[in-house]
């Protein structure tokens, strides 16, 4: 009998293995959710890029759902997805909060000011610190947030047109439905 | 017309396998001499087409014939010659091409160096390689044809992936692959052990060079990934723990575990079935490692072509292939077994001990390599473990080996002498602490590296003083035959591989920093000066190169050019400038500009100081030396077949060492 036990554990993996193919099949394998997903964000108070004197806490912003879009004067693939927020960010329905990550002020606020600003209100994280709170990977990356303050959606990479169509959009029209 | 001449070579060359793998088996079967006799021709003609069929898809690479869909998809008109030789296994169906290339390198030497094993046992395992390479072959012409033709043929061709253009790249692939399928002729002498119902230690030691030799190829593979990882991705890092670095580890440590395991059974006739069962396994996560690539079932850095009906087959493959062996395993391995009884101290129960050790720690890496899979299947949501599981439980799990690894030469087979041992161990420890200590104000009290002194230390120490005392016992000419020489080098490998580990990972400095031109950063005694960017153009790309001064000490030090290429079609690559050194390295990657319209203005760089960061590609080149010099060792050329049952060549008797 102990001998079959190599084998039988082979056929556990093959049944993993194939539940794999079949998985992937109908699932996008790059879609990584965050752990944070349908979770209350994290609790955070950052002060404003334009002025630092002011700071936008969770609890401030609640009470209607919004978009908070990670981006950064340093990042490439930023100022590829920075004109697809131009164009969209008014037409999403939702406020937009910039959430300047790792940069240093003066490099954000030229950058906004180069290729222009979507945001409804800009928040600077210099120290990367509550950004690992979200679980941020990188930059860019975009978070909604529903009126009680909870994850409901996350894109880790640019947004592009067909992300906003196909993923944001329905996400924002299922929050909308849900509210009174 | 010519590609269509090599798609008809590979299906001869498919014909061909199918009449190794068969005729033989029956032969053997049936005691048929003429059905046996078949196998050696076939393999040399699968072997001839097999060629013929990878020439002629250089041949259309060096001759841009973008009708050829693959050459289409992987070479353009600006790629130099080099790059299109290499661009031959760049992509999926080339590199499956390759390894069929490989499987039938392998066992044409086999054939020709195998000449002295019994005729029915050669017959097995000439067939059982044969069976593989139908596997492939199949495999190559019904899902992957790399022939097949693009129409309308375009006028130019895409590009080989450029993360693939670095000369370290390029010969990454073909180790990787010579050790992968080098781990199938020590399967197939155990499936054909197993099917003859025997297993005779003369031929476990003819297994053995050829277990060296691809572990050999498989370290050099590994090496040489490291160090594209390191040079070419730009964060400095050299192992991450991706699914697809997991799949070439696996077999090493597992491969690592077989050789040990040979040994034993070779020389003492003892643990058979464990040694059937390693080789299996072996050549199994070779083969897994193949279909985690290929199958598109994981994630991974390393984005290559996917395609799920292509991972179908292999699964199909591998559980007739893996499933088939074990289930053989089961069903013949009680007649297999046998050898001596060892005591508690003896070498056979060092080596055990860390034959499991590796064994395990393939296991965890398998399981956190599939534990995404595991939690989509049991629906825990997309889990993945990263670096913090491997991180801690990897080096648990490899400190018992590493405190056994000087100890094994000094233990005898079947019972130890106490008595010596514990002289080596208080040397040994002696030794490691003095040093520690000594470190310990060179490293700043980090506790890691003094921890890597000290482990490199314990190993290097006894296999120096192994060095000293055949040295001074043996006479000349008998010191150091070439098996022992390979162990000594491979053991002296891993102490200058942990010196690499544990100093670069306590010790490094890295820094993120913005900087305009004439800007410096300062870090652990080198001074930084960015002196702007310019434009340079290669071959087939165009960079923007930074000019980086180091100075130390108010000296002029060196000057760095990390670059930032762009290849046709877009496809920007880092190419991070490294000053190489025998105690550190100086490491710049180019980053973003800060103002994308102004070039001239301010960067983002990554500088790195890495302490002795280049020990652990040395330590990796030492056991691939081992690996190798061990596979030269005459005794297993199977000329004295009469040779060393039971007697020792590598510890002498013990009167004699206390002469």
């Amino acid at each position: 009998m102990s001998r079959l036990l190599p084998f039988i554990g082979f056929v556990l993996l093959a049944a993993l293995l194939g539940f794999g193919i079949w998985w992937n099949t109908g699932h996008d394998p790059r879609t990584v959710p965050s752990p944070l997903i349908d979770k209350p964000a994290p609790d955070f108070a950052l002060p404003e890029l334009d002025d630092p004197s002011k700071t936008v806490s969770k609890a401030s912003l609640l009470g209607k759902p919004y978009l908070v879009n990670v981006f950064a004067s340093w990042c490439y693939v930023c100022g590829e997805e920075h004109p697809v927020l131009m164009t969209q960010a008014n037409r999403l329905g939702v406020p937009l909060v910039g959430y300047n990550y790792k940069d240093a002020p003066g490099d954000a606020k030229a950058w906004l000011a180069d290729h222009g600003n979507p945001y409804s209100v800009v928040i600077a994280d210099r120290s990367g610190r509550t950004a690992m709170d979200f679980g941020v990977y990188g930059a860019p990356e975009t978070y909604l947030i529903d009126a009680k303050g909870v994850i409901r959606y996350k894109r880790i990479g640019p947004l592009t047109p067909e992300v906003i169509r196909q993923q944001l959009e329905p996400a924002i029209a299922a929050l909308k439905k849900e509210a009174p | 017309m010519t590609p269509e001449l090599g798609q008809l070579a590979l299906i001869l060359a498919l014909l061909l396998a199918l009449a190794q793998s068969v005729l033989p088996l029956l032969g053997a079967w049936r005691g048929n001499r003429a059905l046996m006799a078949v196998a050696r021709p076939a393999a040399a003609g699968q072997a001839v087409f097999v060629a013929l069929a990878f020439a002629i898809l250089a041949w259309s690479f060096l001759h841009f014939d973008f009708s050829v869909r693959y050459v289409a998809d992987n070479s353009n008109l600006e790629l130099p010659w080099y790059y299109r030789i290499a661009a031959v296994w760049g992509a999926h169906e080339g590199s499956l091409l390759l390894w069929i290339l490989i499987l039938n390198v392998w066992t044409v030497a086999l054939a020709i160096f195998g000449r002295n094993l019994p005729e029915a046992f050669a017959a097995r395992v000439l067939a059982v390689l044969g069976l593989v390479s139908v596997g492939f072959l199949s495999f190559t012409i019904f899902t992957s044809d790399p022939f097949a033709r693009l129409l309308p043929m375009p006028m130019n061709g895409a590009d080989l992936n450029p993360v693939l253009q670095d000369p370290g790249m390029t010969f990454h692939p073909p180790m990787l692959y010579m050790g992968y399928v080098g781990f199938s002729v020590a399967f197939a002498f155990s499936i054909a052990a197993l099917l003859g119902g025997s297993m005779e230690q003369a031929w476990v030691r003819q297994a053995r060079p050829w277990t060296n030799a691809a572990w050999g190829f498989l370290t050099c593979g590994i090496v040489a990934g490291s160090w594209w990882a390191y040079a070419e991705l730009g964060w400095g890092g050299w192992w991450f723990w991706d699914p697809v670095e997991n799949a070439s580890f696996m077999p090493w440590l597992v491969g690592a575990a077989l050789i040990h395991a040979q040994a034993i059974t070779e020389k003492r006739g003892s643990l058979r079935a464990w040694t059937i069962l390693l080789s299996i396994f072996a050549f199994s996560l070779s083969l897994l490692g193949t279909f985690l690539v290929r199958s598109g079932v994981l994630t991974s850095v390393h984005a290559f072509a996917s395609d799920p009906r292509r991972g179908l087959y292999i699964l199909c493959f591998l559980a007739v292939v893996v499933g088939g062996s074990l289930l053989l395993y089961a069903l013949r391995a009680p007649k297999v077994v046998g050898g001596k009884p060892f005591a508690v101290v003896s070498r056979e129960t060092a080596l055990l001990v860390g034959n499991l050790m590796l064994a395990v720690a393939a296991a965890m890496v398998l399981l956190g390599t599939l534990f995404p899979l595991l939690g989509d299947a049991l629906h825990l949501g997309k889990v993945s473990v990263g670096p913090p599981y491997f991180g801690l439980l990897f080096p648990l799990l490899m400190t018992p080996v590493v405190l056994l690894l000087p100890l094994g030469p000094w233990l005898r087979w079947g019972k130890g002498d106490g008595g010596l041992l514990k002289g080596v161990l208080a040397r040994c420890a002696v030794a490691a602490l003095a040093c520690a200590v000594v470190a310990a104000f060179f490293v700043h009290g980090e506790p890691k590296a003094i921890l890597g002194v000290a482990a490199a230390v314990w190993v290097g120490a006894g296999v120096l003083l192994y060095v000293i005392k055949r040295w001074r016992e043996m006479p000349r000419g008998r010191r150091y035959p070439a098996e022992m020489a390979g162990m000594l080098l491979a053991h002296l490998g891993v102490a200058v591989f942990l010196v690499g580990v544990l100093l670069s990972e306590s010790l490094s400095v890295t820094r993120d920093v913005r900087m305009a031109p004439g800007d410096t950063q300062t870090i652990a005694g080198y001074r930084f000066r960015f002196d702007g960017i310019k434009q340079t153009v290669g071959p087939n790309w165009h960079a923007e190169q930074a000019t980086v001064t180091v100075s130390r000490d108010g000296r002029p030090y060196g000057t760095m050019h990390p670059q930032k290429r762009t290849y046709p079609h877009d496809r920007v690559q880092t190419e991070s400038a490294v000053d190489a050194g025998l105690t550190r390295d100086l490491y710049v990657a180019l980053g973003e500009p800060m103002d994308a319209g102004n070039l001239q203005g301010a960067w983002a760089l990554r500088l790195y100081y890495k302490p002795f960061v280049r020990w652990i590609w040395g330590g990796g080149l030492f056991m691939m030396l081992g690996g190798f010099v061990c596979a030269c060792d005459r005794r297993f050329r199977g000329k004295r077949v009469a040779a060393a049952e039971g007697t020792d060549e590598a510890v002498p008797l013990p009167r004699e060492a206390r002469a």
